[in-house]
């Protein structure tokens, strides 16, 4: 489903990726951990079409297409997801108004009619039980001024309404207590089946113990140096990311 | 019209000649003996051609929710009661000439031209010094308005060009409420310059909603001044919205003359092409314990170049005033312009005032984030674009007004939320 080779990045000329190499396939669910700063966030940017970020070298062929080659709305269109660190406060525009606009315009993008009314409205109601949000939180602008948790469930709560093939969860669980994760992770199981995939980018194990991946890779200083099964995670958990970056130092001869 | 006016009301006589005479010396002052002969051979020729409007031309050009509002129409600066309809038995709609010369008198003689007071203009003098087929309205004490009140100024502009200058003085009595509506329609291809100045004197317990609405061609050119005194404890409310038009300037005056008087000034301007846009607006404590708020926003789009100055005066004897002041302006193109200057004079020394300003691009962490989520660029910057103005949008109370105005601004962002 996606193939990431040799993917370098930069940001304002500072290399950031330094030769990624990940291949995710239908129906798996993939954990990139890693210290601050070892790039987790910059690949999740990357894949999703920040311009910020210049891509140096590499690809990343996504469903048989091009993905750098795609604006980040077409990327959406072809059912690519990110679920924000930090999804942005829009005064002004309430979610129920976003996400109706997103989902259409995704469907336009397909070759679809738009949702009507009656059909649009019966996905919301599912997807807010889903979510445990209320009629409320999606009638205020969007963001704005919702705590760390709400922000996190309407992440999750978009990504359950635009039902993408590939969902990349940008630490999603970082700033949420216990309860929260479990809402938020639970969200994301129910999403999950054989035909998409997710990447979950994340600093700490403890979401891994509510969506359980198939693999975990450690990214570090812009590479991934190892990767391993759910048991690395346990295992980076217990030991600290320290033994990851003297194994990688010593392999270095530094 | 000038002779009669002499004859019978020598005060207002007075006024005029004064008013021409500042009018005469900022002339000279600002562009010499020439300009103002071009100007006078213009205003002679113009003046008084409503003729060739007709109704059908009106009923083109008519607000949403005119069914149930009185209609105030003017044609090139003078009152057409032909147009007009007061749906309103309770509002009492005269010539300014009339009402100087009637029981209104006293009122007429106290208010109207106030707003030289704050405004020693060559333009405001202008008005003032060939005041000619103006209205006087008077909402008396304890009248409830409830239709509110259309007023059209309207500028036709198909056989020459025009100069016209509306004047009207409204009058809303003691515990009286009304809501006025404005709007500036120009039809025909000649150049046009509405010179227009209204005066609204609002007494105790009174309170008012005013809404202007600018979505003219972009060749006319409109300065329009509004001028409120606020004589006893009373409640204002307006929203000044500005969407297309040649050199547009707004002069918005609010003299807070007593106690606990409270006053909210709204203002979005979303220019593009070659369009000019000033906001002028002045809020004046003259008494203590006044509260002022004042939020104007700007979308600036082509080449359009804006302006707005903020005044707030804080008199001495206005202790406890509350005065709040914010511009935010977001510029869509290199080649659009603002300038903001808020400017306070403080004389009093147990205050609380507030003001700020800023000038920035759309953030572009909002754009990426929409852009993720499936909706393309253009369509992105069209809803940030109405997030922003959103805040504005929400004041403008008249429903029909409103819904008016959000299709006028998705028309614009060729974009409507689903």
């Amino acid at each position: 489903m996606l193939k990431i080779q040799n993917l370098k990045a930069s940001v304002e000329g500072k290399a950031i990726l330094k030769g990624i190499d990940l291949e995710i396939k239908a129906g798996e669910v993939h954990a990139i951990m890693g210290p601050n700063g070892s790039g987790k966030s910059t690949l999740a940017s990357v894949l999703a079409g920040r311009k910020e970020y210049e891509v140096t070298e590499g690809s990343v062929e996504y469903l048989g297409k091009d993905l750098l080659e795609l604006a980040p709305e077409e990327r959406a269109g072809e059912g690519l997801f990110l679920a924000f660190q930090y999804p942005v406060e829009i005064p002004g525009l309430t979610t129920t108004n976003f996400i109706k606009t997103a989902v259409n315009e995704i469907r336009k993008y397909r070759g679809e009619a738009p949702l009507d009314a009656v059909a649009f409205l019966k996905m919301m109601k599912e997807k807010m039980a889903m979510m445990n949000i209320g009629q409320s939180l999606l009638s205020r602008p969007l963001n704005e001024g919702f705590s760390g948790g709400e922000k996190k469930r309407n992440e999750v709560f978009q990504m359950a309404m635009l039902q993408p093939k590939m969902a990349i969860l940008d630490e999603t669980d970082s700033g949420l207590d216990i309860d929260a994760i479990r809402i938020v992770a639970n969200g994301v199981n129910k999403l999950r089946n054989k035909d998409n995939a997710v990447l979950v980018v994340t600093h700490y194990q403890r979401l891994l113990d509510y969506i359980v991946p198939d693999f975990v890779h450690v990214l570090y200083n812009g590479r991934i140096v190892k990767s391993g099964t759910k048991e690395l995670a346990l295992e980076l958990e217990e030991k600290g990311y320290d033994f990851i970056k003297n194994e990688v130092n010593v392999g270095e001869g530094v | 019209m000038w002779l009669t006016t002499a004859l019978h009301q020598p005060e207002r006589m007075q006024l005029h000649l004064s008013a021409r005479w500042a009018f005469q010396v900022q002339s000279m002052k600002n562009g010499g003996i020439h300009g103002l002969v071009i100007s006078l051979i213009k205003i002679i020729s113009s003046r008084q051609k409503k003729e060739g409007f007709s109704k059908t031309d009106l009923d083109g050009i008519r607000l949403p929710g005119h069914e149930e509002a009185n209609e105030l129409v003017f044609v090139n600066g003078i009152y057409a009661s032909e147009f007009s309809v007061i749906r309103s038995k309770e509002l009492v709609v005269q010539s300014l000439e009339e009402a100087a010369g009637n029981e209104n008198k006293e009122i007429v003689a106290l208010h109207f031209g106030h707003s030289s007071s704050l405004l020693k203009d060559g333009i405001n003098a202008l008005n003032t010094a060939f005041v000619h087929g103006g209205i006087f309205l008077n909402i008396k004490k304890g009248t409830v308005l409830s239709q509110p009140v259309y007023i059209y100024t309207i500028t036709d502009a198909r056989r020459e060009s025009v100069l016209s200058q509306p004047r009207s003085l409204i009058y809303i009595g003691e515990n009286a409420q009304a809501e006025l509506v404005e709007t500036y329609v120009t039809i025909g291809k000649a150049d046009s310059f509405t010179n227009q100045v209204m005066e609204v004197a609002i007494e105790k317990d009174a309170k008012v909603g005013y809404y202007k609405i600018q979505n003219d061609r972009q060749q006319a050119n409109l300065v329009s001044t509004t001028h409120f005194r606020q004589l006893g404890k009373s409640y204002l409310h307006t929203v000044t919205i500005s969407l297309n038009g040649g050199i547009v300037r707004n002069n918005l005056n609010v003299v807070l003359e007593a106690d606990h008087c409270e006053a909210h000034l709204y203002g979005l301007y979303f220019m593009g092409g070659d369009s000019h846009i000033d906001n002028h607006t002045i809020v004046d404590n003259v008494m203590p314990n006044c509260f002022s708020n004042e939020l104007y926003k700007g979308v600036m789009a082509g080449k359009a170049a804006g302006v707005f100055n903020g005044k707030i005066f804080v008199r001495k004897d206005a202790q406890k005033t509350n005065a709040y002041q914010s511009n935010k302006n977001i510029l869509l193109s290199a080649d659009a312009s603002v300038n903001t200057k808020p400017q306070l004079e403080i004389f009093a020394d147990d205050v609380k005032c507030s003001h700020g300003c800023t000038v920035g691009q759309l953030d572009e962490d909002a754009l990426f984030y929409l852009q993720s989520r499936g909706v393309p660029a253009p369509i992105a910057q069209s809803l940030l674009v109405r997030a922003f103005a959103t805040d504005i949008l929400e004041h403008i109370t008249p429903k029909a007004i409103h819904d008016y105005v959000e299709q006028l601004i998705s028309q614009r962002l060729e974009y409507d939320l689903p």
